[in-house]
């Protein structure tokens, strides 16, 4: 017992000492936003250089850039919440498609004679949106409900989500694309309409996250589930709701989608769930669950809007995008996994 | 610590043994292991290890069998030292363990599974299955094994893959065995086939380890018997020499200091009352009450059914049979949420795999199990005020961290612990069930550990406590129920509870005749 209470001192003096160098440690999505900062300075300077002309200073693609990273941007918010709880959902590409194609049957003009629905037409925006996002949050709730109650990993029952929603998506009108929207369910994607609904939405799930028994306990179920269930949390039932909502936003993003293409397409959205995975990824979320900030995934949609943006300004092939694209994945895949090693040595 | 001296009857030149160990010492991050321990295996013989649970002899084993490399000491066999890198070293030198766990797979065929890494090759290099089956055949007829080489392990039950470790272990033929509570899930009629086999390999001249928590099985299979306690070697001798109450005085060893102060606070009524509760398969016919101001200890050997108890009554693993019943009132706890609103809070055993939230700050952690019933408006937490009582809560607990936003693994063993029980104080439990409370941290965060929980009990709730180390329970219990094997072996007062009679209701189904020391 002697050699056991002598140790106690230092370890005393330890804990205060070591956790204060700690604090000043720079935040996960501070760092990310200088990488972010870095590849566009990259950019700018390859673009004086290659092109002669500027990267940054060009408004307009910009915005083109922006819009384009919303859509993914709006997914990956539901997907880092969903990663956060240590799962993963494959599915939000698909019911993205799915319920583009919904949306769209329920937004089409009266003149266009070959509607889907003859006598479900020119209805008011908000019918449309309303039965986009409940046919996210039906693909989430079944989504949910395999992985919580039927115990199926998630990777499995998202996986056959991603493939029974795309065939859904096709099955709906045989494979024809769905088109002639009324104006004012397009002007949902309209101008920079997109951007705001991102925007919006970041902020509202930034705050559920932060301050909201919601986001307490999503993060205390990715940290231990079983830990979780004995504090008296209902696991089952709030990984439902995490998945439910990550199919909402899903469904979200394919009433944006359907509304500024002006047209709901069975193919819309492949590969998306990939990249939103790939932006909380690059965000800082840490797939081991636990671990993860709205501001990262949205930073990390940024950085793979202006890569795409970049390498196009640049003129390159859109083989070597995907090519570096992989890359970077797998970089903060690896940044990842050497986080959870220091902080497994301090545990 | 006052060490014994090593009083070793066989002496004899070294040569004379199969294998020995030196000085041994092995340290984890926080805790001394193992401290100058030595171990001495003649050849021909089964050598009993025995110590209460955290003795070492586990430890000691896996540094034998490669799995651990020593900090210090040496291991010799046939007198010759020995390095071990790994597992694979030790089975080439000749040494095979038995893991308690079994590490068999589960879709590969029993001959699979013996031969694996060993496998027969056919002229084109490809592993010849007939040879598999005949050299698996030949083993079994050899050990008086009646199974089917061909048949998947997951078939077996857990005596059979029992048995199938063994005969794999023979088959390396190695000079030491390491078996490590072998007939833990064997059935009688199996331990004695057991037995055979073993009195079998020691005629060959193996040497063979053996780890029990049974005293009957030491004094029929044992020649020689190691007693090891608090990671140190106390004594060995030929198991002629020692009794069975012997063996228990040298593994309690210690005497009951003033560590541990359970105060004399006034008893209330009954608030919890236990009938005949049971998990099917794990424990049965349970009954208590217990009382307000009142410290329950419950004693027993890892898998004695201790924490499913507790577990079961927090509604982790809600009950297959008998009644709960809280301040008189009969309930159903079927998740660990109802037991909550029912005043219950459970401090869980295994700090790491079912507390801490170990990527989260510390006040995320203590404030996890109160936001159900409280703390919210609307949506929202109400963060200022949890704020403000967490750090009430962390200076009553006295957690030594900088600030509660400190990811919580950067704290000690002890200061994590407390805060986890500052989680449950949080609920205001008016029953607080606390498994291993004090289990891995360093002793002024035990002592202040312990102050706690008496004062707790001062204030009116009702303590069940649950302790591998005797005399924390000892020490801190009004009262003491001891079980063995998912039964309840013995209900003792604190006046008449000694560390010899605890240690033998735990480690026998009948509870034998106590004897004064």
């Amino acid at each position: 017992m002697a050699n056991a209470s002598t140790k106690e001192k230092p370890n005393t003096g330890q804990h205060l000492e070591a956790p204060r160098k700690r604090k000043r440690k720079i935040p996960t999505e501070v760092s990310i936003f200088l990488v972010l900062v870095g590849i566009a300075v990259l950019f700018e300077v390859l673009g004086w250089a290659v092109r002669g002309d500027s990267f940054l200073m060009n408004q307009q693609r910009l915005l083109i850039m922006i819009l384009q990273v919303s859509i993914i941007g709006i997914i990956a918010i539901g997907v880092t919440q969903v990663i956060i709880t240590a799962g993963i959902d494959l599915s939000s590409g698909s019911v993205l498609a799915l319920t583009a194609m919904v949306t769209a049957s329920l937004a089409q003009q009266s003149e266009y004679l070959r509607a889907v629905y003859p006598a479900l037409t020119d209805l008011p925006w908000i019918i449309p949106l309303l039965a986009g996002l409940l046919v996210g949050a039906l693909a989430g709730l079944v989504n949910g409900a395999l992985i919580a109650f039927a115990m199926i990993p998630p990777f499995i029952a998202t996986l056959g989500m991603m493939v029974s929603a795309r065939g859904l998506a096709r099955a709906y009108t045989d494979g024809q694309p769905v088109s002639m929207l009324t104006e004012q369910f397009t002007w949902i994607g309209s101008g920079a309409n997109p951007v705001i609904i991102f925007l919006g939405v970041a902020v509202i799930f930034h705050i559920a996250l932060k301050y909201t028994r919601y986001g307490k306990y999503t993060y205390a179920i990715g940290a231990n589930p079983q830990a979780a269930r004995v504090s008296g949390i209902n696991v089952r039932r709030h990984l439902v709701m995490v998945y439910a909502i990550a199919g909402t936003l899903a469904g979200l993003a394919g009433v944006v989608a359907a509304a500024r293409a002006g047209t709901g397409q069975a193919g819309m959205g492949i590969m998306y769930e990939l990249d939103a995975i790939a932006a909380a990824v690059i965000g800082g979320t840490s797939l081991a669950g636990g671990v993860g900030r709205i501001a990262g995934t949205v930073i990390g949609a940024l950085i793979l809007g202006v890569m795409l943006s970049g390498f196009t300004f640049l003129g390159v092939d859109a083989y070597y995008q995907d090519i570096v694209k992989g890359a970077i994945i797998v970089a903060a895949v690896v940044v990842d996994q050497y986080r959870q090693r220091k902080r497994n040595k301090t545990a | 610590m006052a060490t014994m001296t090593a009083e070793n009857s066989t002496s004899s030149t070294t040569s004379d043994y199969l294998l020995e160990v030196f000085e041994a010492r092995k340290t984890f991050p926080g805790v001394v292991a193992l401290d100058n321990v030595q171990l001495k295996i003649r050849p021909g013989t089964v050598h009993a290890l025995m110590g209460e649970n955290g003795a070492g002899k586990s430890t000691l084993m896996k540094i034998i069998a490669g799995v651990y490399i020593p900090d210090q000491g040496e291991v010799r066999l046939h007198g010759k030292p020995l390095t071990l890198h790994g597992p694979l070293d030790a089975l080439e030198a000749g040494i095979a363990m038995i893991h308690q766990e079994l590490n068999l797979m589960p879709f590969m065929t029993i001959a699979e599974n013996i031969w694996i890494r060993r496998e027969p090759l056919n002229a084109i290099g490809l592993v010849d299955h007939h040879k598999m089956y005949e050299m698996t055949e030949a083993l079994f007829e050899r050990l008086g094994i009646d199974m089917d080489p061909q048949t998947e392990v997951r078939h077996l039950s857990v005596a059979g893959r029992q048995m199938i470790e063994i005969a794999k272990a023979v088959s390396y033929e190695s000079d030491v065995l390491i078996m490590d509570e072998p007939t833990s899930s064997l059935a009688d009629r199996e331990v004695a086939h057991l037995f055979r086999i073993i009195s079998d390999l020691r005629s060959q001249g193996k040497g063979i380890i053996y780890i029990t928590h049974k005293m009957d099985e030491v004094f029929e299979i044992a020649d020689d018997i190691s007693v090891f306690r608090d990671g140190q070697f106390v004594h060995a001798a030929p198991a002629s020499e020692l009794t069975s109450d012997r063996i228990i005085q040298l593994m309690v060893g210690r005497q009951v200091t003033q560590m541990f102060p359970k105060e004399e606070v006034p008893i209330g009524d009954v608030v919890l009352s236990v009938k005949d509760l049971a998990l099917e398969g794990v424990f049965e016919n349970v009954s208590f009450d217990l009382r307000a101001g009142e410290i329950l200890g419950i004693a027993g050997l890892v898998g004695s059914g201790r924490t499913n108890v507790a577990e079961t009554l927090f509604g982790v693993t809600p009950a297959s049979g008998g009644s709960i019943a809280i301040n008189g009132q009969e309930t159903v706890v079927s998740s660990p949420h109802q037991a909550m609103l029912r005043g219950l809070a459970l401090l869980t055993e295994d700090r790491k795999e079912t507390g801490l939230f170990l990527g989260l700050s510390v006040i995320e952690n203590m404030e996890m199990a109160v936001l159900r019933d409280g703390y919210t408006k609307g949506p929202f937490v109400e963060q200022g005020r949890l704020d403000h009582e967490c750090d009430a809560m962390k200076e009553l607990m006295r957690v030594k961290t900088p600030s509660l936003d400190e990811r919580i693994s950067n704290l000690s063993g002890g200061n994590q612990q407390k805060v986890l029980i500052g989680r449950w104080l949080m609920t205001n439990p008016r029953i607080l069930i606390l498994d291993e409370p004090t289990r891995g941290i360093d002793v002024g965060a035990k002592a202040e550990i312990h102050k706690m929980i008496s004062k707790f009990a001062g204030q009116g709730m009702a303590v069940i406590m649950i302790s591998s180390e005797l005399p924390e329970v000892l020490g801190m219990s009004d009262r003491i129920m001891v079980m063995h094997e998912g039964r309840v072996t013995g209900l003792l007062d604190r006046g008449e509870a000694n560390q010899v009679n605890i240690m033998s209701l735990a480690s026998s189904p009948v509870a034998p005749p106590v004897t004064e020391h």
